[in-house]
């Protein structure tokens, strides 16, 4: 116990030693919280639209007003060809064309049918198809507008009424929902770096034989290089839910208990992964990119940004090794919907198991002869 | 000048496994991403409370799951549950559907459906709430065939660029640009770090080369690195992902060298504010990688952003880089439509050049 008690002050020592490592390891997370969090929605609030009216009527002049009247059309102005139409489209200067064919109110009149045209650009397939969905509508609602004119008093209520509930986040605010998981990873990224390039940069300035001839035994090294770093992450926890919830008023339904509870585990497997990428290693370098290259890949298939559900079957497979993918999915869950023990236990149990073998494989690794 | 750069090259190139990790990572990382990510819904789990059950409710019920989008996920019996389901995390949306379906929508033309989505997920739960409606919808058109409008307007939709809608053209130019980005800046930022912290620095600033000549022959050796990798994704995303390249690959390639020079300069730059290789990885990798994810446009539109955010968006390359790539490829577009873009990299790159030369000055004086 007291050796432990030795390293444990020689490594917090070194930690706060380091004036210009402090900052960065207390002060980038929160501002990155800050700010990042209002940079994630996927919400189309604003779509920049050409039109092309080769009609020029009173009618083709309604139609382009309809487009006008929601908050997320800006109509930026009027093109005198189609060419000029796509030029904008190219120079990205608008997201959307309307094109309404010469004879429109004549065909209306008339042939009491009549099309207009509707280009995207569809690079983000995602966001043309919500636009998309945008301008059809409108131009279906001046449809409607239109034949209750004409024809006057017909109603064109649905026969099959649907009706919405939003449970755990009526307002769909993005922030709710993206806060929880952000501080995951700022808590996961500081974790796994500096535990990762912590052994490694002793093998590199050499001070590791000391250490290897003195009277330590394995596990107390990994205990004693990993514990200031579990430390100082669920400092940064505590800090980012208090700033969470302070600022974004980020709801917190569940226990708070059962979070740390979870989250002391969690860090074990993210350390456990850091100190055993630390022992595969022979510089920093080579450990810092190691490292990067599994938390990009954790972070990227964790569901943070993009749903687990649509993703292939094989990658939904690879997240039953994702500490992130799990621990993302349960503060979600314990912060937005209240979810309790019972609820989590399946991935509580299984970042245990984890957390187990990822300790171990670094004891394992770490040789005391170099 | 020309040793130097010959003794930074051996150094890169005898390190056979950082080497491995430097060339293989990306291709990894390429293929995990492009075939994993995806803004489109696929497979949701839903529950359906049927209280009707009748022939009616059954379409619905099938058209619903047969259309790729939702899958059967854990039953449920009655509304007490619904909040243990979600809870537990098992499903996304609840259809319940009223009691006398099939016979209110024939004999009162109206029946309800409810919806209730699990929002902690505010962009799922929306998309889903929306194919839902819009397949129920289609059913009804179809029972109630023969209720078109006597007035019809049609509307013909055209998709430029990317008519299938794959998400996948929208993600490989990002992954290009992130992967390029960050890589480059890591090995630069570390690169001078390890001199300071193994000391052999001071060797390198008693010797006869000058901060210019110093800081280009431990750019160089990495400019080609990263151009290799850089065609080994570009190759990776026209071959394996079937990316179009509308525009000129040689255009698309002198870009690509200059938003290379940019990032290992922007690496040297933070190579030379960091007193070890720790600093120097937590100001490349964590400071940079958030940003450069999330403010860049690379999932997330820029326009939706909040005012500050665009503003701040403005000063992350891998911003301008994305359209340039987009513009090259997906568009067949020429240097006339992104000489502006390509100016900010460079601008950037001059920028980042010249402040590292003078710290590195100010460290001789």
């Amino acid at each position: 116990m007291r050796t432990i008690y030795y390293i444990l002050q020689k490594e917090f020592r070194q930690i706060f030693r380091n004036k210009t490592m402090l900052p960065v390891i207390f002060a980038i997370p929160i501002v990155q919280l800050l700010i990042l969090a209002y940079a994630v929605t996927f919400e189309i609030r604003n779509i920049n639209l050409v039109v092309f009216d080769q009609d020029n009527t009173p009618q083709s002049r309604a139609l382009i007003s309809k487009f006008q009247a929601p908050a997320f059309y800006t109509l930026k102005g009027y093109v005198q060809s189609y060419d000029e139409a796509l030029e904008n489209l190219r120079k990205g200067a608008c997201h959307q064309v309307l094109v309404i064919p010469n004879g429109f109110e004549k065909e209306i009149a008339k042939e009491a049918r009549t099309s207009v045209k509707i280009i995207t650009n569809a690079i983000d397939g995602s966001a043309a198809a919500i636009m998309n969905g945008y301008g059809n509508g409108i131009v279906m609602d001046f449809n409607q507008n239109l034949v209750v004119e004409m024809m006057g008093g017909i109603d064109f209520k649905q026969p099959i009424k649907v009706d919405y509930t939003f449970w755990f986040n009526p307002e769909l605010n993005y922030t709710t929902y993206m806060v929880p998981g952000i501080l995951v990873l700022l808590v996961t990224i500081i974790g796994m770096f500096l535990s990762s390039m912590n052994v490694v940069r002793e093998k590199e300035i050499g001070t590791i034989e000391q250490i290897n001839v003195s009277p330590i035994r394995k596990y107390q090294f990994v205990v004693g290089k990993l514990l200031p770093f579990w430390f100082i992450a669920m400092f940064e926890l505590a800090f980012g839910l208090t700033v969470a919830k302070i600022i974004f008023d980020i709801p917190i339904l569940g226990n708070i208990g059962l979070i740390f509870g979870v989250a002391s585990v969690y860090l074990l497997v993210v350390l456990g992964i850091g100190l055993f990428i630390s022992t595969l290693t022979d510089t920093q370098q080579q450990a810092m990119f190691l490292a990067w290259f599994f938390a990009v890949v954790f972070i990227m298939m964790s569901g943070l940004f993009t749903p687990v559900e649509s993703m292939p079957s094989w990658a939904q497979q690879l997240n039953l090794i994702n500490p992130i993918a799990y621990f993302i999915k349960v503060m979600r869950m314990i912060m937005l919907k209240g979810s309790e023990f019972k609820d989590i236990a399946g991935d509580f149990f299984s970042l245990l198991g984890y957390a187990v073998i990822s300790l171990f494989l670094a004891i394992w690794r770490y040789k005391k002869v170099s | 000048m020309r040793g130097f750069i010959i003794k930074e090259f051996y150094h890169i190139f005898r390190d056979v496994r950082s080497m491995l990790i430097l060339f293989g990572m990306p291709v990894v990382q390429v293929l995990i991403f492009g075939f994993a990510i995806s803004t489109e819904i696929r497979n949701a789990p839903v529950a359906i409370l049927d209280h009707s059950n009748d022939y009616v409710t059954q379409q619905i019920t099938n058209k619903l799951l047969s259309s790729g989008f939702f899958v059967r996920g854990d039953q449920i019996e009655n509304e007490n549950q619904i909040q243990q389901i979600f809870r537990k995390g098992k499903v996304k949306e609840i259809i319940v559907f009223e009691k006398d379906f099939a016979k209110n929508l024939e004999n009162e033309k109206e029946a309800h459906v409810q919806l209730i989505a699990d929002a902690s997920d505010p962009n799922v739960a929306n998309l889903i709430v929306n194919y839902t409606n819009a397949i129920i919808q289609s059913y009804q058109q179809e029972y109630f065939k023969g209720m078109a409008l006597p007035v019809e307007i049609v509307t013909e939709s055209q998709m430029l660029y990317n008519p299938g809608l794959k998400s996948v053209f929208m993600f490989i130019p990002g992954i290009i640009t992130i992967l390029l980005m960050l890589i480059s800046a890591m090995m630069t930022s570390i690169s001078i770090a390890r001199e300071k912290e193994m000391g052999t620095m001071e060797i390198l600033l008693v010797s006869p080369l000058n901060p210019i000549q110093i800081v280009a022959g431990k750019v160089i050796p990495y400019v080609l690195i990263s151009f290799i990798n850089a065609l080994t994704i570009l190759l990776m995303s026209f071959f394996i992902f079937k990316m179009p390249l509308e525009g000129n690959m040689v255009l698309l390639l002198l870009e690509s060298i200059l938003f290379i020079i940019m990032a290992l300069s922007l690496g040297i730059f933070i190579s030379t504010v960091s007193n070890s290789q720790q600093m120097a990885m937590m100001l490349s990798m964590f400071a940079l990688m958030l940003p450069t994810i999330l403010l860049s446009g690379f999932i997330f539109p820029i326009e939706n952003m909040p005012y500050l955010l665009q503003l701040l968006s403005n000063i992350m390359p891998p911003r301008w880089f994305i359209i340039i790539i987009k513009s090259i490829m997906l568009k067949g577009l020429g240097i006339q439509y992104v000489w502006k873009e390509t100016l900010i990299i460079a601008g950037m790159a001059v920028f980042f050049i010249a402040l590292s030369i003078r710290k590195f000055k100010i460290r001789l004086e």
